[in-house]
């Protein structure tokens, strides 16, 4: 049963932790944002993610049994055993580049998840169908802003460029699937991103286009290790805001 | 007695939005009678992460019980996916009313910039509206600007 598999289950908390650290990224713009609509768009766009890492949390718990819970496995695991994207744990920086870095996570993600509705698991299935709805309106979002920065003012350009070079280094990882993820896709249980990346870069490069900002794909660099739980010097300092409560009052309720 | 809660359910309010029912939502998915008094209700979520959905198991939950029900049983389930195809049209007039525009779902998806076209003001009925942000006030609304009366108002999004 493929679910037994530890693959499987590594493969959930992938998806679940890239989710929880994005989420919690776009959470310190909280009260911080550029304008209300905005501040309210990336609360928003947080909270949907949160919900998504919720139910994959939800289904690797049920899969680890024991005293595994969606809160445990969230809040209380240590440093290595994270799995998300290099991507994700990197500093929110100004708009453009939150922007930017959201618009290459969710370009990723809509190719992904209409591939991952297929997978022969039906509660992956449910999860991703639910995902998708969402990640259409984060994608628009996203592109609205690429577009209107981009091609916005000066500054507004020269900082959208920059913040562009500074992720391109870590969107390899998207297409570089993981041990576990190899054995998955063996199986036919996930999609193979690499099926899909020249569709990613043909949409990435129109919208980089019309915002006049210049990228050159593949990129040379590939920083990776998220997905084996090799992290940047950042994932510390966003678990010990992340764990906190949780290991300073341990069953913490609302 | 399976309608006769269905039309319990019909007194639980949506804790954002309180003119429309758990029922108008389309949430409640499915309702068993396991027992003279055990019953069973399916839910599921809007959006991934709403954070109503606690508040609506609960007042499920107390409604059923101060109809007389002990053992209640609210489960949520992810599939098939909530649609704004669920949403009554009962539902969706009372939305209107509360000054929320209702999802259109014959709308024309104007692309990047324009959201969906011709979205009527639930103020002064002109459908001169612009999107200001696919995200309002809560996970489901997007938030518009009426370019006649220029006011702003919460639109429901169609969630295919």
């Amino acid at each position: 049963m493929h679910t037994d598999s530890p693959h499987f289950k590594d493969f959930i908390l992938h998806l679940a932790d890239t989710n929880l650290i994005l989420a919690q990224r776009l959470c310190e713009w909280c009260g911080h944002g550029p304008i209300l609509e905005q501040d309210i768009a990336l609360s928003n766009i947080a909270l949907d993610l949160l919900g998504q890492a919720s139910n994959y949390y939800g289904y690797a718990a049920d899969l680890l049994g024991g005293d595994a819970t969606a809160d445990s496995l969230a809040m209380l695991r240590g440093e290595r055993a994270y799995k998300n994207l290099l991507l994700v744990e990197l500093p929110n920086g100004d708009f453009g580049r939150t922007v930017s870095k959201q618009f290459f996570f969710e370009s990723f993600q809509e190719l992904f998840l209409e591939k991952l509705m297929r997978s022969k698991d039906l509660r992956l299935r449910g999860i991703a169908e639910k995902a998708l709805k969402e990640t259409k309106y984060h994608l628009s979002w996203s592109s609205e802003w690429m577009i209107r920065l981009g091609d916005g003012t000066q500054e507004s350009h020269d900082r959208m460029q920059q913040a562009v070079d500074y992720l391109l280094p870590f969107l390899g990882e998207l297409f570089l699937p993981s041990e576990y993820e190899h054995e998955l896709i063996k199986a036919g249980l996930i999609p193979n991103p690499n099926d899909f990346k020249a569709r990613w870069e043909e949409k990435v490069r129109d919208v980089l286009s019309e915002a006049t900002i210049e990228a050159e794909f593949p990129h040379k660099q590939v920083q990776k290790g998220g997905k084996q739980g090799v992290h940047t010097e950042y994932m510390g300092y966003i678990l010990a805001e992340l764990q906190f409560m949780q290991r300073s009052y341990p069953g913490l309720e609302w | 007695m399976v309608d006769a809660i269905w039309k319990y359910l019909e007194e639980v309010p949506d804790p954002e939005i309180p003119v429309i029912s758990v029922i108008d939502l389309g949430v409640v998915r499915a309702v068993e009678l396991l027992e003279p008094t055990r019953v069973r209700v399916t839910i599921t979520p809007t959006y991934s992460g709403c954070p109503a959905m606690n508040e609506i198991s609960m007042g499920i939950r107390l409604k059923l019980m101060e109809k007389g029900f002990d053992g209640i049983e609210v489960v949520e389930q992810l599939s098939p996916a909530w649609t704004t195809d669920w949403l009554s049209e009962a539902g969706k007039e009372k939305m209107k009313a509360y000054g929320i525009a209702p999802p259109v779902e014959t709308s024309q998806e104007g692309g990047l910039f324009a959201g969906e076209l011709g979205i009527a003001c639930p103020q002064c009925g002109s459908t001169q509206t612009e999107l200001v942000s696919q995200f309002g006030s809560t996970a489901c609304k997007a938030l518009y600007q009426c370019q006649a009366c220029r006011e702003p108002f919460d639109y429901f999004k169609c969630h295919h």
